[in-house]
């Protein structure tokens, strides 16, 4: 089986316990629209990548290096990731 | 080279504390400095290296993440690795961090507005390379000039630093008193500059290189960038 083109999507958010004021100012914007039930709001960064990869275990594993060296920080951020192929369903 | 001291201002793509650095530390401290290219690769040259405030990549990602894979960056941890003098300012300091030359990170300020006003620190740590000289508890007036200067690291990083005495400055009142009013940014434990294990690479929310020149309002940046004067002697001494 050829390589193929995955698109991995890394999604990066503040971890528990870390401040998040970005998170906090949207919340009040959202209380002051009238969503009187919001409680908690946290802001992230939604990071797409195309890759070329055997299969999705092969393109999940490059986003977790990049997620390892760049594109999180591990102090801070905690990270999800999916893979799909580019284009597909 | 006796008795002459040179200092290395790094300039990154967005770097803007750069030459106000080269201003203070040439015009007002009188070294020899220079600003070095972030492309550069060899630092062999230099007594000390300074990173600069600014904004880095323009701060892409995440405030210095970018700039920790300049070519440069081998020969400032090799410089580090050496035991020699690197002060991080601002910007620097968040370069510093994510090049995980020093532990924790830089998160947006508490209030999500930029910051530029005088401080006071108060400094907690004379060993580092860059507070030596200066007595326990000595206020110093300098300005901030960040949106992301809250320090941040866990309990256990945290534990860690206090108990390696890494905790270089806090933010204080005018009586050198550490309370939360005093805090510009949310900083944990009030934190305003750490430095590594070894004492030699300092990061420093502050900018002393805005404060050297009675003229811009303050000279207690010149206790801090002074300190380069004590390398030239080669009294340097890693702190292990």
């Amino acid at each position: 089986m050829s390589d193929i083109t995955w698109t991995v999507d890394v999604l990066v958010m503040p971890k528990e316990g870390v401040n998040d004021p970005q998170g906090d100012a949207v919340r009040s914007g959202l209380q002051s629209l009238g969503f009187k039930t919001t409680w908690k709001v946290r802001v992230g960064n939604r990071i797409t990548v195309e890759v070329t990869a055997a299969d999705e275990t092969a393109a999940l594993e490059i986003g977790n290096q990049m997620c390892q060296q760049l594109l999180a920080n591990p102090v801070i951020e905690q990270y999800s990731i999916t893979a799909k192929p580019t284009g597909g369903e | 080279m006796d008795g002459i001291r040179s200092v290395a201002v790094v300039t990154f793509p967005g770097s803007n504390g750069d030459h106000d650095a080269l201003h203070s530390l040439s015009e007002d401290l009188g070294f020899e400095s220079h600003l070095v290219d972030y492309r550069a690769t060899n630092l062999d040259a230099y007594d000390a290296v300074i990173l600069p405030g600014g904004f880095s990549y323009g701060d892409a990602l995440r405030a210095g993440a970018i700039a920790r894979f300049s070519p440069i960056m081998p020969a400032i941890r090799e410089f580090a690795a050496g035991g020699k003098p690197v002060l991080g300012i601002c910007n620097g300091f968040q370069v510093l961090c994510e090049a995980h030359l020093l532990p924790g990170a830089l998160l947006r300020n508490k209030s999500l507005q930029f910051h530029c006003f005088w401080t006071h620190i108060r400094i907690e740590n004379v060993e580092s390379s860059w507070t030596r000289d200066l007595a326990e508890g000595v206020l110093l007036r300098l300005p901030v000039a960040h949106g992301e200067g809250a320090y941040f690291t866990d309990a256990a990083g945290l534990a860690e630093l206090e108990s390696n005495g890494q905790i270089v400055a806090r933010y204080a009142n005018r009586q050198g008193e550490i309370d939360d009013a005093s805090n510009p940014n949310g900083s944990l434990a009030g934190i305003a500059a750490i430095s590594n294990v070894a004492g030699n690479v300092v990061g420093l929310m502050p900018h002393p290189e805005r404060a050297t020149n009675s003229l811009v309002g303050g000279e207690d940046g010149r206790r801090i960038l002074q300190h380069i004067a004590n390398v030239a002697t080669g009294s340097i001494t890693v702190f292990v």
